[in-house]
């Protein structure tokens, strides 16, 4: 029985889109909901980063709150970087009461890079075994102590992945973890050197685990021939190749060619065996959502009906 | 079987921990974990990455392999994947093994005790690995 609607939609086995809202940095709600309003009918679902770059912002499962109450299904990143093991199942239990129905768990940025990097990180957990404590606490109603709890949260738990980073072999064992731990939908880094991802896909094809998980694969809308310089070397991470640079900036209009570019990937990623969707990832700029996703032939979203357990 | 964590305080014991540090140190740059993964982790002690990962590398290792973080270091993990597929036994390297969270609690305790007495309870994290490839 599916838990929401990200759910419903994976298991119909219709190719996935989720989306990302980058919530404010102030305690301005109207972003938020101005966002979501875009996103509405052209998402399965839309992520809520937390703290993205480690930089303070409203947190996620209060945006994922505003989110929903505009009528789109939330999806509430979780990373390790800010609380111990304590507050983060706190937190889970949270959401869940608060009608949140999917979880991403991840390390989260360092810092180091952020607006406060003299913070403390924390790291008490790393993302694996943050997943293994989620899927523990959803599927068997036990806290990462062993303790059991009265209800348990139900939760749709997923992770993410980047396969432009190195060790470019241990990727895919990588991901085989977050499978054995539990995760059913990962959402990968930013994809624009398609190789990369066709060489990890091939390995993830080979160990049979796009069986057992949806990979999401992240597409990037980009802005300006800057955005793009910028992604290319200064984002450690991530792979830009220079041709998609040099042709960014060669542009007359910079936003319909990263446009262009977006939907291109998406058809080129389609072709990929073992991609079971699309995890967009407009960087300030939702209003690119609905066209991404229109052009892409994704529309419109399918509808599923939702078992609910009660 | 005693409790190698009654010996704390004693002077014997904080020695012996002086003692581990002081080999561990400069050469793996140890942090006194307690719970020592470098005999799993191809002799890289994953507590010098800067989020402490110790079930894979993070999502941003730069293209040169390197940290995002400490720019001028080798990635941990980058490390550990090389040393291990390269130098380690089969029987030792088990790369999609989870590895369970540090136990802070242990944190400044002798691991080579938390090893000998199973503190760390690395025997049944053995024997799941066992349970696993068969």
């Amino acid at each position: 029985m599916a838990i929401g609607n990200l759910q419903a939609v994976a298991e119909s086995g219709a190719f996935l889109v989720t989306s990302e809202i980058g919530p404010p940095k102030g305690a301005d709600p109207d972003a938020v909901r101005k966002a979501a309003r875009v996103m509405k009918g052209c998402v399965d679902a839309v992520n809520l980063t937390d703290n993205q770059t480690a930089v303070v912002r409203i947190s996620s499962v209060a945006a994922a709150v505003l989110v929903q109450q505009e009528g789109v299904e939330a999806v509430v990143q979780m990373t390790v970087r800010d609380r111990n093991r304590i507050a983060l199942q706190s937190d889970v239990l949270g959401l869940a009461a608060l009608g949140i129905k999917n979880v991403v768990c991840m390390s989260g940025d360092h810092p180091c890079n952020g607006n406060h990097p003299a913070a403390k990180p924390v790291y008490d957990l790393d993302s694996i075994t943050w997943l293994q404590t989620v899927v523990q606490m959803t599927r068997d109603g036990k806290f990462q102590c062993g303790e059991e709890m009265k209800k348990k949260p139900e939760l749709f738990v997923g992770a993410v992945e980047n396969p432009f980073a190195p060790p470019y072999e241990y990727r895919p064992i990588r991901l085989g973890k977050k499978v054995d731990a539990g995760a059913r939908y990962i959402q990968t880094q930013c994809a624009f050197d398609l190789d990369y991802l066709r060489r990890f896909m091939a390995d993830v094809v080979k160990l049979g685990l796009h069986e057992q998980v949806k990979i999401l694969v992240g597409i990037t809308p980009m802005k300006s021939a800057k955005m793009a310089r910028h992604m290319q070397t200064n984002v450690p991470g991530l792979q830009v190749p220079e041709a998609v640079c040099r042709r960014m900036e060669a542009a007359a209009d910079p936003k319909e060619e990263g446009l262009a570019i977006a939907v291109e990937t998406i058809h080129a990623v389609r072709e990929i065996p073992g991609v079971a969707g699309i995890h967009l990832m407009p960087v300030m700029w939702e209003d690119v959502v609905p066209l991404v996703v229109e052009r892409a032939g994704l529309l419109p979203r399918p509808t599923v009906e939702i078992a609910t357990t009660a | 079987m005693g409790n190698a964590l009654e010996w704390i305080g004693s002077k014997l014991y904080t020695g012996l921990v002086w003692f581990e540090y002081c080999a561990k140190h400069p050469i793996f740059g140890c942090r006194l974990c307690g719970t020592c993964k470098l005999h799993d982790l191809g002799l890289t002690c994953p507590m010098t990455c800067p989020k402490q990962l110790r079930n894979g590398p993070c999502g941003g290792v730069r293209a040169n392999g390197h940290c995002e973080v400490k720019p001028e270091m080798e990635c941990r993990w980058v490390r550990i994947e090389r040393r291990a597929r390269k130098y380690w036994p089969k029987s030792w390297w088990h790369p999609r093994h989870i590895n369970p969270p540090v136990r802070w609690d242990l944190q400044a305790t002798s691991s080579w005790l938390n090893y000998l007495y199973n503190v760390d309870k690395h025997k049944e994290e053995y024997e799941e690995i066992k349970a696993k490839q068969q």
